[in-house]
């Protein structure tokens, strides 16, 4: 029988996976902005997982709302990314404070 | 019968594609695996009856947030072996810090499971009436008691979408672009002139 601990247990292996590939891909930016996608895809299957449990359709609607957020993130990040390609030849994070001016 | 192997083919092949995203040697690996893993999510959310949410993952993310990662990955001609470097360096780290994570959230189960805390009971307010589709119930929420929210949200896509044109437009100086102000004032008698050439002359052969 599948309860809410399986769910949990998927959206969490999933946000770790995220954050384990912010730390292991330090310098290329395009990897790092799919991890951060994998940990809000997690905190989604979380919100609709509870969402489910709880006869509650508010989850679904917040889940709804990360959704939006994801986008407009990943559209700024990926412009930003591209602007800072333009300048410099190549994605490496390491030396990105030097964008500060 | 059938949910429990669905529930663990599509959590199997998320996880699984998750991992492959974020340690893929190309990027345009990584997007396609990603695309994989958002696939099988939506299927871990119809499989609770949130169909809604689970095709709007679909068409939001295979249609429009990979196809932009892709198109970012492909135009950027990129040394990705260099990028690479610090991985082998980065690994310990990385893993200490996942553990760490994932000790937090198991420990985090398995106290859920001895006891639950009683945080109050939904009032009820947001279920989904009997007999209504879980997009009408969606819908009477959206468009009701969470109207403002909605409004923002896409006022938030409205400000990424001008930001993002803002931050890549740039002006080139070697393209003709379009003056329109001087369109608009141009005249017939400007542009055209009535010449009455002398028969034989007007031509140049």
């Amino acid at each position: 029988m599948i309860g809410i601990e399986h769910y949990v247990v998927v959206s969490s292996i999933l946000f770790v996976l995220g954050v384990l590939g912010i730390f292991l891909n330090r310098k290329n930016v395009i990897v790092i902005l799919m991890a951060i996608e994998l940990i809000l895809l997690a905190v989604n299957i979380n919100l609709v997982a509870f969402s489910a449990f709880l006869q509650d359709l508010t989850g679904q609607i917040f889940a709804m709302f990360v959704l939006t957020v994801a986008a407009g993130e990943a559209a700024i990040g990926l412009a930003i990314l591209v602007i800072y390609f333009r300048g410099r030849g190549t994605i490496a994070v390491d030396d990105v404070n030097r964008m500060k001016g | 019968m059938i949910q429990t192997i669905a529930f663990y083919l599509f959590a199997t092949l998320v996880i699984a594609s998750g991992a492959i995203t974020i340690l893929a040697r190309n990027p345009v690996h990584s997007v396609l695996w990603l695309i994989l893993a958002f696939f099988n999510a939506a299927g871990l959310m119809v499989l609770v009856g949130a169909e809604f949410i689970a095709m709007l993952l679909v068409i939001v993310y295979v249609g429009a947030v990979a196809v932009l990662f892709l198109f970012v990955v492909m135009m950027l001609d990129i040394d990705f072996a260099e990028l690479r470097a610090g991985f082998v360096r980065n690994f310990p780290l990385g893993m200490l810090v996942a553990l760490v994570l994932l000790a937090e959230i198991v420990l985090g189960i398995g106290a859920y499971r001895a006891g639950a805390l009683q945080l109050g009971t939904p009032d009820g307010s947001a279920a989904t009436g009997i007999g209504v589709s879980n997009i009408e119930a969606i819908g009477a929420l959206l468009y009701g008691r969470y109207l403002f929210l909605f409004e923002a949200a896409g006022i938030i896509l409205l400000v990424a979408m001008i930001g993002a044109i803002v931050l890549t437009h740039r002006q080139r100086g070697d393209t003709r672009g379009q003056n329109i102000s001087r369109q608009i004032a141009r005249r017939p008698g400007d542009a055209t002139i009535n010449a009455r050439p002398e028969v034989g002359k007007g031509v140049t052969l």
